[in-house]
């Protein structure tokens, strides 16, 4: 590499300036003087280090799609009775296909040509097997591209209600985004109440309204005695496992769902509890409007996620398209359950596959400590090169500084995470970084023992240990970049300062160190030595 | 001005003591493996075999098994507790070996129990839940990440040290046709990396590349005995431990590549002394910049070891130790290799190596 000295100088003194510009912001914090100037960026600290939390969702695809199969199952049946046809009892067997019986086999043909002309993309048939007295049982699949797309589709929407929960929620900067294998990572730095958090993100918040079967005795139905199409349902707080059980026993089929829910809002009653107040759009309240018209004198219960909230009996018809979910709350439950109604329900239910929760105090004290041993190891390697280089020392340590600021700053301008391992990174490459240095001053010593000139042994020992510098430097940037393909979170951040570091290293000691040294030789008298 | 540790014509025999270097590498391999096995295999850490741990800081030094008892009342019966970090810090991890429970439920449980039975201010630092899916895919990344690591330091190795890109392409041929062929009768990954190593080293040696020999050794030597080290220490081998391993093979490279660079150039004298002198020579030649260079990376690790905290005590540790047994390996393992089987033959375009050797 025969680069002119000038040319040196210039690049060398043009990336160091952009280091320092970059940098500085992370230095100076939020309010400095020069905060008009300089680049509006500072290096963002991970989890581990300023607290938050971080949670792996899996959405339950099975039950979405078996979800979704029940769905098309009641649909087939409404459009079957609309040509009088008639098939019972569609139920989903093993998650994955719709069986049902068709009672007259005679119209099997024109039921096979609703399902085509209805449900192409969707469902094909795959077996009718005839049960006698013309009656035939039919078992439908959901083709593998519905299957894909239901899939994309669930996680997008799951991905956009926890996305409007979390924002109404009030977190600042929180990151929500799609992982492989039907997962969903959000992160919600700074927050402090994991618990709250995990139930917002997590509730299915599925509202149904359903009539309550007031004629089935709710202690033999729980036996295992209920009429079909019912179903035997509990409280709010009183399941089957509690000390007080309270079933009731609902028409299966609901009455209305949640999703044409407008807005709700937490209020208060008379006894200063809260409650929350719906409101549904119109056509919702149009519904509302008419099921309640419909079943005057009857009981509806309002259930959310399969748990009986209350069972109200309905007066008169309700217009104006309202209704309240009561039921004991604190001011903060019925505070976040309005937002989730809000923000709608989960498509299908969500599991927490990974949590990690770190407390700002222990992110303080993992700073802190830190760069307590960034500040110590660094000092004694510093003082170690100035005692054992003398002036060539000082170099050193001063491309070491330069080696920070570069890492600083490209970390802070691509908005990369500095992490605790990544903290660890930089400490680790404060004590390889000598290396490169190391290398080329134990190679000019030898040449100026063989009695070279100055300038001579400073060429060759530069030139011989180029070659080798990038060639050691190599495996260290393979293995961190194989880290940053697998690793997960915090271990990425220790990739990144490695990688960044390593290059840097390299980049300080074979170009900016050079023309230090080449400066430094041309200012000595001919004819004097150089001492290393 | 300047100091010098190592004098420029210092001679130490190192090549005759290999015996003995032999013998204290087998030993701790040999004494690691049986803890290994007495173990029932590596222990895992909650990263990969999943569970909850929790870390909690009291204003106030408590007894462990006075901990362990006040939550014994708990209801989760695999709980243990331990202390953590830096002694004065009064810092406690708790931790349940398995992944079932609901986080957030065990944090309640937990809190409810410390409030109810123990007169102490606290806050819960940390928590942390591996189920067991994610920890299955983490093992699985873990392996692939090692699998990647062997697979492309063999092929830079191959070329580099024997300054041959040919036998690279070949290497690399035979090792993904190799790979290809295992992967289809559905070996797991974890073993793939094994086949890769074994093919590596089988095809070292019929190509007759023997510094990439020596450095494959040394470097599998580094990882195995860190985590025997590791091991012995009662250490879990965590997602952290193999960034720090994946460091390590790095670093082992890297002293290993210097050492030979030197080899190489002062073989390639009119009429070069015997091996063994050739590589003593060597590695006094490169001894001063090795113990520099390991010098200063152990002080910096060892810093972060004393000083950066529990949580990331066990990641430096690792990175101390292999620091340490990478130096170690670079003039007695990888040196006593290449004197057991001798050097590369060098052909005839050797010409390009020109200028490389530091």
């Amino acid at each position: 590499m025969r680069i002119s000295l000038t040319y040196r100088v210039i690049l060398s003194a043009f990336v160091i300036g952009l280091a320092l510009i970059y940098s500085l912001p992370t230095f100076l914090g939020d309010e400095n003087p020069l905060q008009s100037f300089l680049p509006n960026k500072q290096v963002k600290l991970g989890l581990d280090l300023k607290g938050g939390m971080s949670l792996t969702l899996g959405v339950d695809m099975d039950k979405a799609l078996s979800n979704s199969l029940g769905q098309m199952g009641e649909n087939l049946r409404v459009q079957a009775k609309d040509e009088d046809i008639v098939i019972i009892r569609p139920r989903v067997v093993g998650n994955d296909r719709l069986r049902f019986f068709l009672l007259d086999a005679d119209k099997a043909d024109q039921l096979e040509r609703i399902i085509e002309r209805n449900f192409n993309q969707e469902l094909s048939v795959q077996n009718r097997e005839s049960m006698g007295q013309k009656r035939l049982q039919y078992t439908l699949a959901m083709t593998e591209e519905h299957r894909k797309e239901l899939r994309e589709m669930t996680l997008d929407q799951a991905l956009k209600v926890m996305r409007n929960r979390i924002n109404e929620f009030g977190v600042s900067e929180p990151d929500i985004r799609k992982m492989k294998g039907n997962r969903i990572q959000v992160q919600l730095p700074g927050l402090e109440n994991t618990k709250r958090a995990v139930e917002l993100v997590k509730q299915t918040a599925h509202l149904e309204f359903k009539l309550v079967k007031e004629e089935v005795d709710p202690k033999k139905a729980v036996q295992g005695q209920t009429p079909p199409g019912t179903e035997v349902f509990y409280f709010s707080g009183q399941g089957p496992d509690s000390k007080n059980p309270k079933p009731i026993v609902l028409n299966k089929q609901p009455l209305m769902t949640g999703q044409h829910i407008a807005d709700a809002s937490v209020a208060f009653n008379r006894y200063n509890q809260p409650y929350v107040s719906v409101t549904f759009d119109d056509q919702g309240a149009r519904i509302f409007e008419r099921v309640t018209g419909n079943h005057v004198n009857e009981r509806m219960a309002i259930v959310l996620d399969n748990k009986v909230y209350s069972a109200p009996t309905i007066q008169e018809k309700i217009r104006g398209g309202r209704a309240s979910i009561t039921g004991k709350f604190s001011d903060k439950e019925a505070h976040d359950l309005a937002i989730v109604l809000r923000a709608g329900s989960l498509p299908a239910p969500v599991n927490v596959l990974h949590e990690r929760s770190v407390g700002p105090s222990l992110g303080q004290q993992s700073i802190q400590q830190g760069v307590t041993a960034l500040a110590v190891g660094g000092l004694l390697v510093l003082i170690f090169a100035v005692v054992y280089y003398g002036i060539g020392g000082l170099i050193v340590d001063l491309l070491l500084g330069f080696n920070m600021l570069i890492i600083i700053a490209v970390l802070a301008g691509f908005g990369a995470t500095l992490t605790l391992p990544g903290i660890a990174g930089i400490i680790l490459l404060v004590g390889t970084a000598m290396d490169a240095s190391v290398l080329i001053f134990e190679r000019i010593r030898e040449e100026l023992r063989r009695d070279m000139s100055p300038a001579k042994a400073v060429d060759e020992g530069f030139t011989r240990s180029s070659l080798t510098i990038m060639d050691a430097n190599v495996t260290t940037i393979l293995a961190a970049l194989i880290l940053y393909q697998f690793g997960t979170g915090p271990i990425r951040g220790f990739a990144v300062t490695l990688s960044i570091g390593t290059l840097a290293s390299m980049f300080t000691a074979i170009f900016v160190s050079r023309a230090f040294f080449e400066l430094w030789v041309k200012r000595k008298r001919p004819g004097s030595s150089l001492k290393l | 001005m300047g100091l010098q540790i190592i004098k420029p014509h210092t001679a130490i025999d190192f090549m005759s003591r290999r015996k003995v270097a032999a013998l204290i590498s087998g030993i701790v391999i040999l004494l690691g493996l049986a803890g290994i096995i007495y173990q029932g295999g590596l222990k895992f850490g909650i990263d990969f075999a999943g569970g909850i741990n929790v870390q909690v800081k009291f204003d106030r030094d408590i007894d462990v098994g006075e901990l362990n008892g006040v939550l014994e009342g708990a209801g989760l019966p695999d709980l243990r507790a331990q202390r953590f970090g830096q002694s004065g810090k009064h810092q406690y991890l708790l931790r349940i070996p398995s992944g079932t429970y609901a986080p957030e439920e065990v944090r309640s449980t937990i809190q409810k129990q410390l409030n109810q039975e123990l007169e102490a201010d606290y806050s819960i630092q940390r928590l942390e839940m591996v189920g067991p899916k994610v920890g299955e895919d983490l093992k699985n990344k873990a392996m692939q990440a090692l699998f990647y690591a062997v697979l492309l330091i063999s092929i830079y190795i191959s070329g580099r040290f024997e300054q041959k890109w040919g036998v690279a392409g070949v290497m690399a041929g035979g090792l993904l046709g190799g790979l290809y062929v295992l992967q289809l009768i559905g070996l797991p990954v974890g073993y793939l990396a094994l086949a890769a190593l074994i093919i590596t080293v089988g095809m070292c040696w019929y190509l007759r590349l023997n510094y990439a020999l020596g450095a494959v050794a040394a470097l599998v030597h580094d990882i195995v005995i860190t985590v025997c080290i590791l091991t012995l220490l009662g250490k879990d081998f965590e997602l952290s431990t193999v960034a720090a391993l994946l460091t390590i093979m790095g670093y082992s490279l890297n002293d290993t590549i210097v050492n030979f660079d030197r080899v190489r150039e002062n073989l390639r004298v009119k009429s070069p002394p015997h091996l063994g002198e050739v590589i003593n020579r060597s590695i006094n030649q490169m001894l001063s910049r090795t113990l520099i260079t390991s010098g200063t990376t152990l002080l910096v690790v060892l810093s972060l070891v004393i000083l950066g905290g529990g949580v990331i005590h066990d990641f430096a540790l690792a990175l101390l130790i292999g620091v340490i047994v990478g130096t170690y390996s670079s003039i007695y393992i990888a040196g006593s290799l290449l004197l057991g089987i001798g050097p590369t033959p060098e052909s005839e375009d050797s010409g390009e190596t020109e200028g490389s050797g530091a």
